[in-house]
């Protein structure tokens, strides 16, 4: 298990319009010390920051302010799921996912399609897929890494409520059984609160952090508790001035769920 | 039930029947009826007796020696330039800076007259094997490396943040990520590089070598063999035709598969 600290990120863009001439700062001296094993949620308005953050965490972005360090002394393994698919259109499903495993991974990759609820798709292309599958997919991919850390930018946003459901439910399984680190993106306060071991809000404007809870609470858990339902209701209080989120949802496919197989790699 | 909707297609002759073969006979009775009624064999001589002249070429053996000396010096010139312009092309569209500094370079090389290269190869190297090879492959790596610059340019960005994310090696990326991308590029160089190319070799043997189909040319052209002229043609036409058919569009028809939709 790896955990990390963020010290007094800063990250400002350029102005973008020809007319802008300030600079846009989205994320102020964040500082953060997240543990190993734990489950992060990040929620905020659009816009606020939250891919750059995880853009950050991945490496990926090269123009902040600020540092990242690890709780050991390496570099973890990460898988991430980005806002968007990210496959690539020449390789079928099951080729995407073995692009970025050590070999030997066939068996385990098609069990995670078949968590996924992909079964059956493996040899599809990508743009035989719908935008939720290739999302899906994505997911797959990022847990086939094995990661030691997993960046998750909106996993499940645009699928079908009760398969959502699923696979939230899903996700708690594996991190239980492999205790990744977990850094998720969502725009649902409901999934955030019913997942993650920790919740933190981004403020829009000032670009810190406006909230930071522990949710001691053990899995499943249900809204309806009271613990739970406090936070809802201070998180929603927190939102009540934040632009609304636009999202679609793809219908619900007649796809098989997962497979008894399948949810073994749930088991610990 | 699939052999039996099968059935009900109607069966279409393929395209080179109904449209092809017949504009391609149209054409050869043009060139016959023409020539007839020019009724000047030395300066415009039929189909048939173009054929004729091919055919005792043919048989002394010099045609088939020709053509095979012209299609190595295309074959070597050719993988010179790809692999240069490929270099090249790939250096400028993945490196900004590069792009900036050399790019300049680029356009001038693309507005080069063939000519000049091929006289100046000529005079700096002599009338060698080498100045001919080098002459063309100077004249089309540029458009090659313009072609391969744009695909770099192409590359799907978000798809390789991704691999390197997930700590991909380099050499999968490659393979996989970067070379199934620029794959179009290249062909299409190739493709517009092929042509060009057998037209240099042409006039840089017209120009200075001993052999070879352009050199035939020169030869026929002395003595005003009109039907050996256009007979070394038509032979050299059938062959990039062939190269085009039977290699370069199947080759281009199984990379580009995961286009269409
Ligand atoms: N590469 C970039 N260049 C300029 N501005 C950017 C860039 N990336 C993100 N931004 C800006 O930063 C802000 C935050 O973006 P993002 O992190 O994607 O927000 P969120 O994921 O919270 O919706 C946005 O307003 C966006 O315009
Ligand atoms: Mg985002």
């Amino acid at each position: 298990m790896i955990g990390l600290t963020l010290e007094g990120i800063t990250r400002r863009f350029p102005a973008e319009g020809p007319g802008e001439t300030t600079e846009k700062t989205v994320l102020q001296d964040i500082s953060l010390a997240i543990e190993p094993g734990a489950f992060v949620t990040v929620v905020g308005p659009s816009g606020v920051g939250k891919t750059t953050l995880l853009r950050i965490i991945a490496g990926l972005d090269h123009g902040f302010q600020g540092r990242v360090a690890w709780s050991e002394n390496r570099q973890p393994k990460i898988g991430m799921v980005f806002q968007e698919p990210r496959l690539a259109p020449w390789l079928s499903v099951i080729d995407n996912l073995l692009l970025i495993a050590a070999p030997g991974a066939r068996a385990e990759a098609l069990d995670l399609l078949d968590l996924v609820e992909l079964a059956g798709s493996e040899n599809a292309l990508p743009r035989q897929l719908s935008g939720g599958m290739q999302r899906r997919a994505a997911l797959a991919r990022a847990l086939l890494a094995k990661p030691d850390l997993l960046l998750l930018d909106e996993p499940l946003i645009s699928l079908d409520s009760t398969r959502a459901e699923r696979l939230r439910s899903h996700l708690v399984g594996y991190w239980q059984a492999r205790k990744p680190t977990i850094v998720m993106v969502t725009h649902d306060f409901v999934e955030a609160v019913e997942l993650s071991s920790r919740v933190i809000a981004l403020a829009p404007e000032s670009g810190r952090i406006a909230l930071d809870r522990t949710i001691p609470l053990p899995h499943p858990r249900r809204v309806t508790d009271p613990a739970e339902a406090a936070l809802l209701d201070e998180l929603r209080d927190l939102a009540r001035d934040w632009p609304a989120p636009s999202h679609t949802t793809e219908e619900g496919e007649a796809a098989p769920r997962a497979s008894n197989a399948a949810m073994r790699l749930l088991t610990i | 039930m699939k052999a039996a909707a099968a059935l009900e297609v109607p069966r279409r002759r393929p395209d080179w029947l109904r449209f092809k073969l017949p504009s391609f006979i149209a054409l050869l009775v043009l060139w016959q009826v023409s020539a007839m009624l020019i009724a000047d064999p030395a300066l415009f001589p039929t189909p048939l007796a173009t054929l004729e002249t091919g055919y005792l070429h043919l048989m002394t053996g010099e045609l088939l020696f020709s053509l095979a000396v012209t299609l190595a010096r295309v074959a070597v010139a050719f993988f010179f330039a790809m692999a240069l312009g490929s270099a090249i092309g790939i250096a400028l569209g993945r490196s900004q800076p590069m792009d900036a500094i050399f790019g300049g370079w680029l356009s001038i090389a693309l507005n080069m007259p063939a000519l000049v290269t091929i006289v100046l190869c000529y005079v700096w190297f002599g009338l060698s094997e080498t100045a001919a090879i080098v002459a063309v492959t100077i004249n089309k790596a540029p458009t090659v490396a313009a072609i391969m610059r744009e695909g770099a340019r192409a590359l799907d960005r978000q798809l390789l943040e991704a691999t390197q994310v997930f700590g991909v090696s380099r050499w999968k990326v490659l393979r996989h990520v970067v070379l199934p991308q620029l794959a179009p590029s290249f062909i299409a160089s190739a493709r517009a590089g092929l042509a060009l190319t057998w037209k240099i070799v042409l006039v840089v043997e017209l120009l200075g070598r001993p052999n070879g189909i352009g050199f035939q040319i020169r030869t026929f052209f002395n003595y005003f063999d009109i039907a050996g002229i256009l007979a070394y043609s038509l032979a050299f036409i059938a062959i990039v035709l062939a190269i085009e058919n039977f290699i370069v569009q199947p080759v281009e028809r199984r990379t580009g598969r995961w286009r269409t939709a």
